[in-house]
């Protein structure tokens, strides 16, 4: 599923619903959205006073946009099928956890885990990410635009990482067929994960990513490619030092 | 004629035994640890190590043939909206589509549910043989989170947050690539043959608070409609417990290290956790503790094989247990039917458990399409059924002649313990005697 142009949905701000979760618990505002159905016409959900709620806008099937004005705890978007998640602020640890489609977009920061087993859609976060980006994806594809803390895409599956700034320790580590592509430095590969070639094909992809997520300014040529060398997909003792 | 001293009889070593020694030949010629399914095979304290003491003058028994003893239970009642009600206190243990065949699966689903109990997913993802031919499915959600999807999660009967299995607590999934068949490498998303390595952690949370935020989510997702129980292994049961219950599980599952895997380390399966008698009393204590005994249920795993085994795990404070190794032999694992398969794969009937192998003889633990053929899922869920039936009329057999109108009427007082070991374990006395060892002073 494409993502969706989360500006038109602001345009239309008249039809926007708003939850207030210093009025209203979390569970109706959950409940709200579960409740959704194929042709809604409440395409447009606003959420204020997150606060940093855990859990906000969780599980949604339905191609709606929800924009989350502060910023949230632990999960925000987790599971998200379809809806476009923005987050006006930070994002706690796991924002778009196992992700199948859609898009989450943090203005500010994100913490640990972001993306953590994602099988679709895009995530972008507009600040940093910590640790742990992207660990276990399975298909999603993130885009960071500033750097990434350590053990990021760790035994990513499958999906495209993207980063704009630079990574930190044991990037990859135990990769299997996810790509990554970092602007700036890393700061250390992990186990069986190296740096590849960037074919056109790749250079083609990644421009895709950019302009998906809505970066400007940037080249695709500007990054390098890594991914695994796969050199631990069958288990050889003589690369039991790896581990 | 020449006079020989009288010689001593050859005598092996108890500490290097034909076993270990094969076993350090085989590391030498290899170099790699050896990898097997199942549980521990070592001699453990185990059910079989208590006694049930039956009615006498002070108890009377319930008439066998008439009187009723109810084998229902409830799970989950705790905090979800739709709480599972199953006729009988044994469930199917999670087993992966992946480590098992398409068939058995089905098998698995199709026993459980003519038996009015649960069947469990595993680390693999959902199939349809199993969502469709089980009634109640319990949905796992494991460190890899393979398959693992909202919609899915959504058409589960419960969730099973997954920390750890008795086999291996502490360990992450293996399957090695000689079953990463097509189908497996999709639902996994992994490229085809590889050596599959599942995360031993979770890769989005760690420790109680964390687990705690995580049973929200969850719950949110699923709008607190299934019961969720956290799974772990037997390693430090009173803590474990007290923690799930802290985080807000509805049902606390310990699986102990007699409980199967389809693949680890056998240095791991034979060294790492606790037995299942052990497990019992430290989770009951915890949930008393706590003041939530019967309010979180509390399910055991690991060797259990009978009514009897079903009637003293619930007599020392189990709501529930459930079975993995005894449910893949009633399909048809390590029947003696193929002992010459067997002879050629290098073992016995009994004996086998190189699982993650994929040339299982009996067609249950492997993804070779000739190979599952031999499971014929009707005749394998209908051998399950007959073989839970009758663990539950042996439990009920029992239940009765303690006097017990339910099973979970069953209590400690009812057991005593034939080793001193057992005793100490399960907190009853030892046969004969009023003490408890650790009670009281002594």
């Amino acid at each position: 599923m494409p993502a969706i142009n989360v500006s038109t949905a602001l345009d239309q701000s008249h039809a926007s619903r708003v939850f207030d979760l210093a009025e209203m618990p979390l569970r109706e505002l959950n409940q709200a959205l579960h409740n959704l159905t194929l042709g809604s016409n409440e395409t447009a959900w606003e959420v204020l006073n997150p606060k940093g709620s855990h859990s906000v806008a969780v599980g949604v099937d339905q191609p709606v946009t929800i924009d989350v004005r502060g910023s949230v705890g632990y999960y925000c978007g987790g599971m998200n099928d379809g809806s476009a998640v923005t987050v006006h602020g930070s994002a706690g640890p796991g924002v778009g956890e196992n992700m199948m489609s859609g898009s989450i977009t943090v203005k500010g920061d994100a913490s640990q885990y972001a993306g953590a087993t994602g099988r679709g859609g895009l995530l972008v976060i507009e600040g940093n990410a910590s640790s742990r980006c992207g660990i276990s994806m399975k298909g999603i594809d993130i885009v960071v635009h500033g750097n990434i803390g350590h053990m990021s895409a760790f035994m990513a599956q499958s999906g495209n990482l993207v980063v704009l700034g630079d990574a930190g320790d044991a990037l990859g580590d135990s990769i299997y067929e996810a790509r990554l592509f970092v602007r700036g430095k890393v700061g250390s590969l992990g186990a069986d994960c190296i740096a590849k070639e960037m074919r056109p094909e790749h250079l083609e992809l990644l421009q895709g990513l950019l302009d998906r997520a809505g970066v400007t300014g940037v080249k695709a040529a500007e990054f390098k490619r890594y991914g695994s060398a796969r050199t631990l997909y069958n288990f050889n003792i003589d690369n039991a030092d790896a581990y | 004629m020449t006079y020989r001293n009288p010689p001593t009889t050859p005598r092996k070593s108890a500490t290097f035994d034909d076993y270990t020694l094969s076993e350090i030949r085989r590391a030498a010629a290899t170099g790699i640890y050896d990898i097997r399914g199942a549980g521990a095979k070592r001699k453990l304290p185990h059910f079989d190590d208590l006694l049930v003491l039956g009615a006498s003058i002070s108890r009377y028994p319930l008439e066998g043939y008439r009187e009723r003893c109810d084998t229902s239970v409830v799970l989950g009642s705790r905090h979800a909206k739709k709480p599972i009600e199953l006729k009988i206190p044994i469930t199917i243990a999670g087993m992966s589509f992946g480590s098992l065949s398409g068939p058995a699966k089905e098998a698995l689903g199709r026993g459980a549910t003519l038996s009015g109990t649960s069947t469990t997913t595993g680390d693999g993802g959902m199939t349809e043989e199993e969502r469709g031919h089980s009634k109640t499915l319990v949905y796992q959600y494991l460190p890899s989170r393979y398959g693992m999807n909202p919609r899915d999660l959504r058409r589960a009967d419960a969730i099973e947050i997954v920390i750890g299995q008795g086999a291996k607590p502490g360990g992450g999934g293996m399957l090695l690539g000689q079953k990463i068949s097509d189908r497996v490498a999709e639902m996994r998303t992994l490229p085809k043959g590889i050596d599959q390595r599942s995360a031993s952690r979770h890769p989005d949370w760690t420790g109680p608070d964390d687990l705690e935020i995580k049973i929200l989510e969850l719950r949110e997702i699923t709008d607190w409609e299934k019961p969720i129980y956290v799974k772990v292994g037997g390693a430090r049961p009173y803590y474990d417990t007290a923690l799930a219950v802290k985080s807000g599980a509805d049902v606390v599952v310990i699986d102990g290290m007699q409980g199967g895997t389809a693949a680890t380390q056998e240095v791991f399966i034979e060294n790492v956790g606790q037995p299942t008698l052990a497990c019992i009393r430290p989770a009951v204590q915890a949930l008393q503790d706590l003041g939530m005994h019967r309010k979180v249920q509390l399910i055991v795993s690991g060797g259990i094989r009978n009514g009897a085994d079903v009637a003293k795990a619930l007599a020392l404070g189990v709501d529930a247990v459930s079975i993995g190794t005894a449910a893949l032999v009633a399909l048809g694992d390590n029947d003696p039917r193929w002992e010459a398969e067997y002879n050629e794969l290098g073992t016995t009937a009994g004996a086998y458990d190189d699982w993650h192998e994929g040339r299982d003889p009996a067609g249950i633990t492997t993804q070779d399409p000739e190979l599952m053929k031999r499971v014929d899922p009707i005749a394998a869920g209908r051998r399950l059924a007959n073989y839970l039936k009758v663990m539950t009329l042996e439990a009920q057999t029992i239940a009765r002649a303690c006097g017990k109108n339910s099973l979970h009427n069953l209590e400690p007082e009812d057991l005593v313990a034939l080793t001193i070991e057992a005793a100490a374990m399960a907190g009853v006395p030892l046969a004969g005697t009023n003490w408890i060892p650790g009670k009281n002073g002594f």
